[in-house]
């Protein structure tokens, strides 16, 4: 294909991308180092109220914004890493740890969400692939008439909204919902699953294994189909017992897969999001990418913090270069393999 | 054929692996199941302690809405009719009638004319069902508490189907944008073996990762003072793109963009290059080629690709919610308008009726296009 052609059928999709992807992490970065704010102007102002024998007048100093045309004037300033300073309190959280205080660290809005981002991805990955393979084996196990009914229900935790199956496993347990009501009959104690920090957290962890393992388990399930039927008889001639057949063949037959899965789920688990609004966790537990989204939300005066949403946002990219390089890295190496 | 005995499993085993898939089928169910039956019981019922007073609903039966056991048959036999008709009716339909190269929108007709009929059924059987309560007697007493007051609530009293002609808009613009411009992508990568070709597709998996809010970080800003920026281009006309729906499909159809090359190249690889060879032998064009060879063989996995576009755009909260008005939402951002209200249980149960209209077409999407979908999350892992 020559050179003109080939950009002929890439071009559109290419100029979206850098108009909407690569453009604004340029616009980003540069945010991110500046402020725009209101020019504000100091004016004197004479107020006077009627009085005997003359009017008593004051007058006082007041900042007002100032105005051109009817619009208020901004200027953007170069600050630095003053919003980088603003997001992640290095002060606070330096003295924080020096006393070795977990909970006042816990108490800076990105050390929240940072803690809180990491050992969600790290903790629902190892469910999510787990409890994908078991539904995998299972299936592949089951008769043929049940397999296509069973697909179907488990694709629907995967396919809904993500913000209503978060709504949808909450509304169980809100107040005194028949799973708190189950749970404190059991336990025999009062239980509110929403009161407390830890609690939400749990639910959160669960809706988003509940959410995973049915992408994890229809591509374990394509690749059992491909699994070599010979190399399981030999192993059974070997002497293999079950067991030793899972460990030794058909998870190793399954291992790209399970790097594939593990890669998406860590991107997609590390901008945990969805979870948040679901679940209102915001007072307890806050993502990384809910609080960029928190910053560029209007506050109270309508104002939106965007150079400080922007400086969470470089930062939440950190993260994601990280989960990237040996991902890049290893495709690199196998499409020079294949090339050569 | 028969297992041979070395393979065969105990019987132990095959009890514990079918418990683990009932148990599962029922976990995965059961909270989409449970927030369905929720919605159609008055907020005392919806919200009960106990499971079978949600199930049965006797507050709302004490109300006078209730299921007959006539009712319950109609209605079993109505889920089992639209079951029937979306996962194995419509793909013999199409597979016998749609001429070549036009089954898409076949499909995409079908999915329409079975989304309609369940609304129309909605709304008509209930009255007609309430004749035929009346005349049985004792046998059409209600049964089963089932009121379908938050659905109106919420469709008419809340005007919800303006939310719902937004996420409607956008979700029509997504993937029609988003597909066109996706297939040239993906086939001009697919047949080009060009070290520049790997690099565009390292870079748009680059780009998958990225956080949507870092994104959108970058084009707020910029949106809401459109028209000062444009100005000197587009004189008075200048628009604010911040709140316009069109805005809105822009962002989400760059967004979609790294996933939809990425999967339509590997469709595309599976098409033999022999194909378009032979056609350019014959005289065509690339561009020609594409159009008579390769558009009339490749709809499976258009379809498939549009599936998942479609999911991004229906399913997203954060681009809409940052960068449309309050007044001027899609469906999704719309629904924590109500359980932020959430002061009342009457709201709660308006809630959750607006939730289950919301995955209702998914629903439907599911057990029509089941076979598109599993093959699609396959096509992107096997070829890595």
């Amino acid at each position: 294909m020559k050179f003109r052609t080939f950009a002929a059928f890439v071009g559109p999709s290419l100029l979206l991308m850098f108009l909407f992807i690569a453009a604004p992490l340029a616009s980003v970065l540069w945010q991110s180092f500046h402020i725009t704010k209101p020019v504000f102007e100091t004016v004197s102002v004479e107020t006077c109220t009627p009085g005997f024998p003359s009017q008593i007048c004051t007058t006082e100093e007041r900042t007002i914004p100032q105005l051109e045309d009817g619009k208020v004037v901004t200027r953007t300033d170069y600050v630095g890493w003053q919003s980088y300073r603003n997001v992640l309190e290095p002060d606070r959280a330096a003295a924080a740890i020096e006393r070795g205080s977990w909970s006042d660290l816990m108490t800076i809005d990105f050390w929240k969400a940072l803690r809180f981002t990491l050992t969600f991805t790290l903790i629902t990955l190892p469910l999510a692939i787990g409890l994908g393979l078991l539904i995998a084996l299972a299936v592949n196990n089951a008769l043929k008439q049940v397999r296509g009914p069973v697909i179907f229900v488990s694709l629907l935790p995967f396919i809904i909204t993500p913000v209503i199956g978060a709504l949808s496993i909450k509304w169980l347990f809100i107040g005194d919902g028949i799973m708190t009501a189950m749970l404190e009959r059991w336990l025999q104690q009062d239980i509110a699953m929403f009161a407390q920090g830890w609690t939400i957290e749990i639910l959160m962890l669960f809706y988003r294994v509940w959410h995973v393992a049915p992408f994890a388990f229809v591509i374990f399930y394509a690749g059992l189909q491909s699994v070599n039927q010979d190399t399981l008889e030999s192993a059974i001639i070997d002497g293999a017992s079950r067991f030793e057949r899972l460990r030794y063949v058909i998870v190793p037959h399954l291992m790209p897969l399970i790097v594939f899965v593990s890669m998406i789920h860590l991107m997609d688990a590390y901008r945990c999001f969805e979870e948040v609004i679901g679940f209102s966790s915001q007072a307890h537990r806050i993502s990384l990418q809910f609080l960029t989204f928190d910053l560029m939300t209007p506050d109270d005066s309508g104002n939106r913090s965007i150079s400080r949403a922007s400086a969470s946002a470089m930062l939440t990219m950190i993260g994601i270069a990280l989960l990237l390089i040996p991902l890049v890295r290893k495709t690199w190496r196998d499409h020079k393999g294949s090339s050569a | 054929m028969s297992t041979p005995r070395a393979l065969r499993q105990s019987l132990g085993l095959r009890l514990t692996s079918a418990g683990f898939l009932i148990f599962w089928c029922l976990l995965a169910a059961f909270p989409i199941f449970w927030i369905a039956v929720m919605s159609f019981k008055s907020p005392v019922d919806a919200f009960a302690a106990n499971p079978l007073d949600v199930m049965i609903g006797p507050e709302t039966k004490a109300k006078g809405h209730g299921l007959s056991i006539p009712d319950i048959i109609v209605l079993l036999g109505a889920i089992y009719m639209v079951w029937r008709v979306s996962a194995k009716g419509l793909p013999r339909l199409i597979a016998a009638n749609a001429p070549e190269g036009w089954k898409w929108l076949w499909w995409i007709g079908g999915v329409i004319a079975i989304g309609l009929g369940v609304v129309i059924g909605f709304a008509t059987i209930p009255p007609v069902m309430a004749g035929v309560n009346g005349a049985l007697g004792a046998l059409g007493e209600p049964l089963l508490g089932l009121t379908t007051e938050h659905y109106r609530a919420v469709w008419v009293d809340n005007e919800f189907y303006r939310n719902f002609l937004n996420s409607l808009l956008i979700t029509v613009g997504v993937v029609t944008i988003s597909l066109t411009v996706g297939t040239l992508a993906g086939y001009g990568l697919a047949r080009s073996g060009s070290n520049l070709a790997f690099w565009l597709l390292i870079i748009a998996l680059i780009f998958r990762a990225l956080p949507h809010s870092v994104l959108v970080a970058g084009y707020l800003p910029w949106f809401i003072n459109s028209a000062e920026i444009l100005e000197p281009i587009m004189g008075e006309s200048a628009p604010t793109l911040y709140g316009q729906p069109i805005a809105v499909i822009a962002v989400l159809v760059s967004i979609n963009q790294p996933f939809t090359i990425w999967m339509l190249r590997s469709f595309f690889q599976n098409i033999p290059a022999e194909l378009d060879e032979a056609a350019r032998v014959d005289g065509c064009s690339h561009f020609e080629a594409f159009r008579r060879v390769i558009m009339p063989v490749m709809w499976p996995g258009v379809i498939t690709t549009g599936l998942f576009s479609f999911l991004l755009a229906y399913n997203d909260f954060l681009v809409c919610a940052l960068l449309l008005d309050a007044q001027n939402q899609t469906m999704v951002p719309a629904i924590t308008g109500y359980f932020n209200r959430e002061t009342t249980t009457t709201d709660q149960v308006e809630a959750v009726a607006a939730a289950v209209s919301i995955i209702a077409p998914l629903f439907l999407l599911v057990m029509v296009f089941q076979k598109q979908i599993v093959s699609g999350l396959t096509a992107g892992a096997v070829k890595g």
